[in-house]
């Protein structure tokens, strides 16, 4: 079995489990947002449910268009609010605490390797990184998941990547996901589960792999998974205090598809709108001039990513016409980056440091794009309209390359800075 | 249980943005979701649809985001179903849990064109198209599928 199957055996109380079978598991964690939760709540009371199945096994994360971008926000946010105050659900995390919940969470410990995750919010796959099954759902099984603790799955087969290999000076986590979603597509993986492996892991940070389990679901994935090493082990020491189970794949474990990739040989990459797949290196790009960057999402907006960021803006200034919007993606990143005097850099560079939120990511609010703007930003979609207006272009990079695009004014790598 | 109406022709990787922009999802109201279903790749849609059109797609239909709002927009709208050579997971998951019937068949995908009339039988996945005269062998819907279908999503299925 693969690592994601053995996961899901354990969950379904069963021995062995085979790709295609339809199971019932129990969950670890249930989770939601200020958008797809009040669609769960509302199917909640509808079916008459008086009770939810674990009260610290829930959580709700306000972060999607908070602080409240107008009236009808705070009305789904208080909706959520009220819930979670009713039954008593623990891990609420409101403006003042909340981060956005891929970042979030992690951090405060709530999932640990080997659990069942699902969430209604498709990049629910970012946990894969800690070597848990997590996968995104819709609000329904959001509602029946809260009332019943379990769920049923089909069991995904898996494409397995061999990761070789270290990064070079100024390639990231993302150029990776990049470059393999634009080499397998966006479909390439529907349905199932990328397994990542290889010698190579252990030169990617728990960071770089939560950004690259985070775009899984770019691929159509199910789910994006990281065999567990000392790496997450290390990651997981003073977040988490319950136990936990490490699962490995079986050394016969049967993949559709293995794709080596070798970390050495990756470039910094951009994917074009508006698809995630249309990812192009920089002999392939042009003069492309832009009017945004955002720098921060649940894909990139960790402290790793705050320091590659700050490492190119320190001492420049974002190019006239061009507004640089940073966003930490959590209060701690927020609070350490002030420690580190990384939001001294964005602020005398003339960026506009913000608290955290999805905000522009799903176009939201703090920082829409008008009609024909371009914008450079570390999020995760670049879909028609994404950011704004539906004839807004948005090019998705690494933290280094989208601020280094912020000192140009046009889509380019940290070497046009540096050489 | 059936499904007949004209067709609305999408093409590949339809994502949930177009199908209702983000910054819609400040309501749940399935009829304000309806009034911005599809605005983003047609301004058009909301206008023409009639109550029973179906909505024909090539691969990925609904990639993206979790958002229920989309397959809810799309039902509420009065499209009757979804073809599509492929759909995205979510989304799948989604538009069945709500009741809203999708069929992935590829042959349909590629020959049904836009305005086209079309009928889709859900017990045995036997697609008719009117128009052209054709028919098309898609996947028919398990017991379960037609019993959650039927009870109009998920959770009235379970009562």
């Amino acid at each position: 079995m693969t690592m994601t199957q053995k996961i899901l055996a354990a969950h379904a109380g069963l021995d062995e489990v085979k790709a295609g079978q339809l199971i019932m598991a129990k969950l670890d964690l249930v989770l939601g947002n200020d958008v797809t939760s009040p669609v769960a709540i509302n199917e909640f009371n509808k079916a008459g449910f008086d009770s939810v199945f674990d009260t610290e096994k829930i959580t709700m994360v306000m972060d999607h268009f908070t602080p409240n971008k107008d009236i009808k926000a705070a009305g789904q946010c208080k909706q959520c609010r009220d819930f979670c105050g009713e039954y008593k659900i623990k891990n609420y995390f409101d403006v003042g605490d909340m981060g956005i919940e891929h970042a979030l969470l992690p951090e405060k410990g709530l999932v640990a390797p080997g659990d069942c995750v699902i969430g209604a919010d498709s990049h629910t796959c970012t946990y894969g990184a800690l070597g848990a099954f997590s996968t995104g759902i819709g609000s329904t099984d959001m509602c029946a998941g809260m009332a019943k603790g379990k769920t049923w799955f089909k069991v995904p087969s898996a494409i397995k990547f061999n990761i070789t290999g270290k990064l070079p000076e100024y390639s990231a986590a993302k150029d990776v996901i990049l470059h393999i979603i634009g080499l397998i597509g966006v479909d390439g993986a529907l349905y199932r589960s990328m397994e990542f492996s290889g010698e190579g892991l252990k030169n990617l940070t728990m960071e770089d792999r939560l950004c690259m389990a985070n775009m899984a679901i770019e691929a159509g994935a199910k789910n994006g998974i990281f065999a567990v090493d000392e790496v997450t082990l290390d990651y997981i020491k003073d977040k988490v205090d319950r136990e936990y189970k490490v699962y490995e794949a079986d050394p016969d474990a049967e993949y559709e598809a293995v794709y080596d990739i070798c970390l050495d040989e990756i470039k910094p990459t951009v994917a074009f709108p508006h698809l995630p797949e249309n990812a192009r290196t920089f002999d392939q790009i042009g003069d492309i001039k832009i009017d945004q960057v955002v720098i921060g999402s649940c894909t990139n907006g960790r402290i790793e990513d705050m320091r590659c960021a700050a490492e190119i803006l320190k001492g420049r200034r974002v190019a006239d016409n061009v507004r640089c919007i940073v966003i930490p993606a959590t209060q701690k990143v927020y609070l350490q980056a002030m420690q580190e005097g990384l939001l001294e850099i964005f602020i005398n560079a003339g960026c506009a440091v913000s608290t955290p939120t999805c905000g522009p990511c799903l176009g939201g609010h703090m920082g829409i794009l008008a009609k024909g703007e371009k914008a450079v930003a570390t999020t995760n979609r670049n879909f028609v309209g994404r950011m704004g207006h539906p004839e807004s272009e948005v090019y998705l990079a690494s933290p280094y390359v989208a601020a280094a695009s912020a000192v140009t004014g046009r889509i380019s790598q940290p070497s046009e800075l540096t050489d | 249980m059936k499904a007949h109406g004209r067709v609305h022709k999408y093409g590949d990787n339809v994502d949930t943005d177009v199908i209702i922009p983000a910054r819609y999802l400040n309501t749940t109201d399935h009829k304000e979701l309806a009034a911005h279903c599809m605005e983003d790749i047609d301004t058009e849609f909301v206008n023409k649809v009639n109550e029973g059109d179906i909505m024909v797609a090539e691969a990925n239909f609904g990639c993206g985001s979790s958002r229920e709002h989309a397959p809810i927009a799309i039902k509420a709208s009065g499209i009757s179903c979804v073809i599509a050579k492929t759909f995205a997971r979510i989304f799948y998951r989604n538009a069945i849990n709500i009741g809203l019937p999708i069929i992935e068949c590829p042959e349909a995908a590629e020959k049904i064109n836009d305005g086209d009339e079309v009928e889709i039988d859900f017990e045995s996945g036997v697609i008719t198209n009117r128009t052209k005269n054709e028919t098309y062998q898609g996947q028919a819907f398990p017991d379960f599928l037609i019993n959650i279908i039927n009870s109009n999503g998920l959770l009235n299925s379970l009562k």
